[in-house]
């Protein structure tokens, strides 16, 4: 006998719930809402946060994408997508411009958004300050009257003992000039396309009961000294398949002899590039349908 | 006729049926020193506490006289005012070096964080206060990037000190100084203390049980004994001709090395 | 400036007791109506037998010592106050421009360099850092201190050198009204003169001095009155 869910999985009331929290969110930029989590058929610290907030806002005409590091093929990205498709019955894909909804964790994708999406971030931990004040009152207090002194002392240290902000990931930024957000665990390089970004920016943290949110086309700024300002990081070589420069790049280890290659994290782009004849090193002479193109389930 | 600093209004404080504060009045001017001097269980603490803001008295009132001029009522003051004036115009110094630092910050950071607080953005600029207040307080500027965890606690405490007056605030309240450091580190930081107000024209309210420290720090004296002050006066004339009963008595039970 | 008719100093009715609560009140009767004037350019010393009371007239004026009952009236900042009435922000402030006090020991603050602890009072009276400590120097030399002592903390000195480092104190700042509580009593004849020409320099420059003096030979070359407090000894009450 097969179960049936409520579009989604979650209820009708709990979803009036998140989407007044979003709602919230959406209203004091980069400001975390508290929201009662629900218990979900997947772990804490396996994107229930970002589940949820998808649950929330799909609908039966949507298109969804899920990724994971970049990547709709890795174990977390295809069991996401597979529950939604499930308990929704919506339409799925791994292109980044079909998508209506993309749900993420811990990347921003290369291709750029458009007004009409929504990027949904999964986050482990919402607080930026929580690593150096342990005390969630202190931090709410902080938050509350723009008490960022600490911020900074945590990049000071970067510099002290590193000689450059060390941070490369979950760099924290100010939103529209007002709080101070943990932009989850995304790489650095990703930090400058939450500025003025078209997309609707939803985060979700399901065991710290945390939504926030950055309206599109909000200021977003990677906090920096004056004398140490924000670099987005490069790297020395492109994508080994597809040649990009300005893609962020995974490692990939590819013997056991030490042998490496580059390529992009984001595999939808990759393919998209390698589809428009752009071709990597390490392609050489391969045909282009050599690499074929992940397959998504209906 | 100058206007004081601080002014404490009939301060009450209970603790159930325990007077820890009963109808304390004075006032502190500019770049004075007040020592409270009592044992255990005269109020003192709570005292302090109440005029630093950190607790609410039962009755009476703190004002202060604030940067721009206007004396303002503690108690009418925003959080956000409070922390803020407790951040740049106001210092405290901790018994307890710990308490005052944050231990897993290095010296620089601890230094620099009410810089940072107020809106500093120059690394470099930030770094060389911070080395110059390591100096004032005769920490090599070698440890600057060391945490707390690692100093001594005479070290802990001179680092406190820098990290509180690296605002220059107007009004430092200290809590026992020197208590339970070793009495070679003791004299040294109270020397540190006495030249650092001499130079910044600090006033002062220290808590202290030790009549040697209130001597040599303070040019004015409060006496309590159960919530209540016995006696008030200039330091030196308190401690040289005490008048009260239990002033003579705490004199007189000073040992002398 | 000053006014040569007006005392700087007037005391009068001072009566000071002590009473010793751990000893079941035992009261110590001290002096009783004392009355001196002290003019600009004078010194008056303090005579009479030992425990007449006389140090704990200088120390009242001073504020050291609560007093009992009377008046000390002094001129600060051009007015006449009363200190025996005044409250600790005036007495602070008199003690820092208009009256200096020195004592028969020096009381020393540890670890701080001598030629810093004689220039702290001129700051004190408003002098700038450089003045200050010129001005040290040049009372360290006449009271024939050696300039290597001066960058030591004087707690090593002998006695008499450390007693030299408190006079210089004593005379560092613009004092216009100079206590002395028996500021020779450990120097050698030659820092005995060397004192006895400061004292002579300050008064030619106005100053008024009020001190205690044992030795008689100094007494008779510094003092140009001396007033007696056995005068002023307290009536004993026989219990009823």
């Amino acid at each position: 006998m097969t179960t049936t869910y409520n579009f989604a999985y979650l209820d009708e009331q709990t979803k009036r719930m998140i989407r007044r929290a979003i709602l919230k969110a959406i209203a004091i930029p980069g400001y975390q809402v508290p929201f009662a989590s629900r218990e979900m058929p997947m772990p804490y610290g396996w994107g229930t946060g970002g589940v949820q907030v998808t649950a929330a806002i799909l609908g039966p005409k949507d298109v969804l994408k899920v990724i994971d590091q970049g990547a709709d093929d890795t174990t977390n990205a295809v069991s996401i997508r597979a529950f939604f498709a499930r308990t929704a019955n919506v339409a799925v894909t791994t292109r980044t411009v079909e998508a209506t909804i993309i749900q993420t964790r811990h990347r921003v994708p290369e291709e750029a958004l458009t007004a009409d999406q929504i990027l949904v971030y999964q986050v482990p931990i919402p607080e930026p300050l929580r690593f150096l004040e342990p005390r969630e009152t202190e931090t709410r207090t902080m938050h509350a009257l723009s008490e960022y002194g600490l911020m900074h002392v945590k990049l000071y240290e970067d510099i002290a003992r590193h000689g450059h902000i060390a941070t490369a990931y979950a760099y924290p930024v100010e939103v529209a000039g007002r709080y101070v957000m943990d932009p989850s665990p995304i790489p650095k390089f990703d930090n400058p396309k939450m500025n003025q970004c078209p997309a609707l920016q939803l985060f979700g943290a399901g065991r710290e009961k945390r939504i926030y949110a950055v309206p599109p086309y909000t200021t977003v700024v990677s906090l920096d000294f004056e004398d140490y300002p924000f670099e987005r990081n490069t790297f020395a070589h492109p994508c080994a398949l597809c040649n990009a420069t300005d893609s962020y790049l995974d490692e990939v280890v590819t013997d056991d002899k030490g042998g490496r290659m580059y390529v992009c994290s984001d595999t939808d782009h990759c393919e998209e590039r390698r589809a428009n004849g752009h071709r990597g090193n390490q392609l050489a002479d391969a045909p282009l349908d050599a690499m074929p193109r992940i397959e998504a389930a209906e | 006729m100058t206007v004081p600093l601080l002014t404490a209004g009939g301060l009450t404080k209970r603790y159930g049926g325990i007077n820890a504060c009963a109808h304390i009045s004075f006032t502190l001017d500019e770049g004075e020193v007040l020592a409270i001097v009592g044992e255990s269980g005269s109020g003192k603490s709570t005292l302090l506490n109440i005029l630093a803001g950190r607790m609410t008295p039962d009755a009476g009132d703190v004002r202060y006289r604030m940067r721009d001029g206007v004396v303002r009522n503690l108690a009418d003051l925003g959080e956000a005012e409070r922390r803020l004036l407790m951040r740049t115009d106001w210092g405290f110094v901790h018994q307890d070096a710990s308490h005052g630092l944050r231990m897993n910050v290095s010296a620089g950071g601890n230094i620099g964080e009410r810089l940072m607080a107020i809106g500093d953005r120059n690394y470099g600029d930030i770094r060389l206060s911070a080395a110059d207040w390591l100096t004032r307080v005769e920490i090599d500027t070698d440890r600057m990037d060391h945490k707390p965890t690692t100093y001594s606690g005479g070290m802990r405490q001179r680092l406190q000190i820098a990290r509180n007056l690296v605002t220059s605030p107007r009004l430092v309240f200290m809590d026992e100084p020197t208590g339970g450091l070793d009495v070679s580190v003791q004299a040294r930081l109270l020397d540190l203390i006495r030249g650092l107000v001499a130079d910044m024209g600090l006033a002062v309210v220290l808590v202290t049980h030790d009549l040697a420290v209130a001597r040599l720090l303070s040019h004015r004296i409060l006496v309590m004994k159960q919530g209540h002050v016995i006696e008030t006066g200039l330091t030196d004339r308190v401690l040289d001709d005490p008048q009260a009963p239990y002033t003579q008595l705490l004199v007189s039970s000073v040992l002398a090395a | 400036m000053t006014l040569l008719n007006e005392p700087v100093l007037s005391v009068k009715g001072l009566t000071k007791g002590f009473t010793l609560h751990l000893h079941g009140g035992v009261q110590l009767p001290v002096v009783e109506n004392a009355a001196f004037d002290l003019f600009a350019g004078e010194c008056v010393v303090l005579g009479g037998p030992s425990g007449a009371g006389k140090s704990s007239i200088l120390k009242m004026i001073y504020g050291n010592y609560l007093t009992g009952a009377g008046e000390i009236r002094m001129r600060h900042d051009g007015a006449m106050i009363d200190l025996a009435s005044a409250n600790t922000r005036t007495i602070l402030a008199v003690r820092r421009r208009t009256m200096g006090y020195v004592s028969q020991f020096l009381r020393v603050i540890p670890r701080v360099a001598t030629l810093d602890i004689v220039t702290e009072p001129a700051l004190a009276a408003g002098l700038s850092s450089e003045e200050g400590r010129a001005r040290a120097a040049s009372i360290l030399t006449l009271l024939n201190l050696p300039e290597r002592l001066w960058s030591l903390p004087p707690s090593t000195f002998s006695g008499g050198e450390q007693q030299r480092v408190n006079i210089a104190r004593g005379f560092a700042g613009n004092h216009s009204l100079l206590i002395l509580d028996e500021p020779t009593a450990s120097l050698d004849a030659v820092n005995r003169n060397a004192v006895l020409t400061l004292i002579e320099q300050r008064k030619a420059q106005g100053a008024a001095f009020l001190g205690i003096f044992h030795d008689q030979e100094m007494r008779e070359r510094v003092a140009d009155r001396i007033v007696d407090v056995s005068a002023f000894a307290p009536c004993v009450r026989e219990a009823a």
